[in-house]
């Protein structure tokens, strides 16, 4: 069982799961929406006292903070209990055109010339990450969600502003990925 | 312990988002260039599963474990904010490879770097709240 478990799961799997874990949180009488979390960090660090959209009693959200806790340790039991080996199994196609980004498949979940201490520790490198997550945390909070929010939670409930959000997060996906990425590395 | 499940509920979505290398920046570029079904399987799995599920709720009228009825909350009707914050979105998605939940599971995972990302993040949102009223929604 635990041989099994090591290996990579299927696509399927992953649906079914994070299907699963939306439900499961509706049961808890919650939703599922990981983004919420930026701003109620925000609010514990004292923005509220500047910024009235801060200004909100964050106890209410404390439930979803231990959710992503939790998350944190789900990352820790999966790479110290449950890898094996195997380099994952990335396209063919993919290894090349991001090859010619200068990136090199280096088998892991993450390229080590973009997460590694060197990349990290430049001046670019460091500007990159955090630019990188500005974007997400500014649009996330402009768009109301993210992926958990209006890919799963929205979609699942037919909303129409989350088809258009996800039509948003690929529009941006697709012009870094193509137009933007070969003036970044 | 009333906060235990949640935890308990996030370790499970942490260790599968793990497994299935959703919180690969590498499974994120080859969305992005449509070069496998990997992603497209696990969203799409999730959320034809998750409509079935809303539907049953809806349908039935089920209650959550408090005993109070399960209610859905329909997102504000608008367009500029979710083409406009998606788009934002979706440019530092993939960037980085990663979406907010993601970000975490990473650095559970052992990939440090992640927190300069969560660090850009929280900035990102602090930003959003202080040009709120100058944005276009």
């Amino acid at each position: 069982m635990l041989e099994l478990l090591k290996q990579p799961w299927p696509w399927y799997t992953s649906g079914i799961a994070i299907a699963f874990t939306m439900v499961l949180l509706l049961f808890f009488g919650k939703s599922f929406g990981v983004s919420s979390n930026l701003k109620t960090m925000c609010t514990i660090a004292g923005a509220g006292k500047r910024v009235k959209f801060f200004d909100f009693d964050w106890k209410a959200q404390k439930w979803n903070l231990l959710f992503l806790l939790g998350s944190v340790f789900g990352g820790v039991i999966a790479s110290n209990f449950l890898t094996n080996d195997e380099p994952l199994k990335l396209s063919a196609a993919t290894i090349k055109d991001i090859n010619e980004l200068g990136i090199v498949f280096d088998g892991g979940l993450n390229p080590s010339q973009i997460f590694g201490l060197e990349f990290l520790s430049s001046f670019k490198g460091f500007l990159t990450l955090l630019l990188g997550g500005v974007l997400v945390g500014f649009g996330s909070r402009y768009a109301g969600g993210c992926t958990s929010g209006h890919a799963i939670s929205g979609l699942s409930n037919l909303q129409i502003p989350s088809l258009l959000a996800v039509i948003g997060f690929f529009a941006g996906g697709l012009i870094m990925t193509h137009f933007l990425l070969p003036y970044i590395f | 312990m009333k906060g235990l499940k949640f935890i308990l509920t996030g370790i499970f979505f942490g260790i599968v988002m793990a497994k299935s290398e959703a919180i690969s920046w590498y499974r994120i570029q080859e969305m992005f260039r449509f070069q496998s079904f990997h992603m497209y399987g696990i969203i799409g799995t999730a959320v034809i599963l998750g409509a079935i599920a809303v539907f049953v709720i809806k349908k039935f009228k089920l209650k959550d474990s408090a005993g109070n009825p399960i209610t859905f909350t329909d997102k504000e009707k608008s367009w500029r904010k979710y083409i406009f914050g998606g788009s934002i979105f979706g440019l530092g998605w993939a960037l980085t490879g990663a979406c907010p939940g993601p970000m975490f599971v990473n650095v559970g995972y052992g990939y440090w770097a992640m927190l300069v990302v969560i660090l850009g993040a929280l900035l990102g949102t602090y930003l959003y709240g202080v040009f709120q009223k100058k944005l276009p929604h």
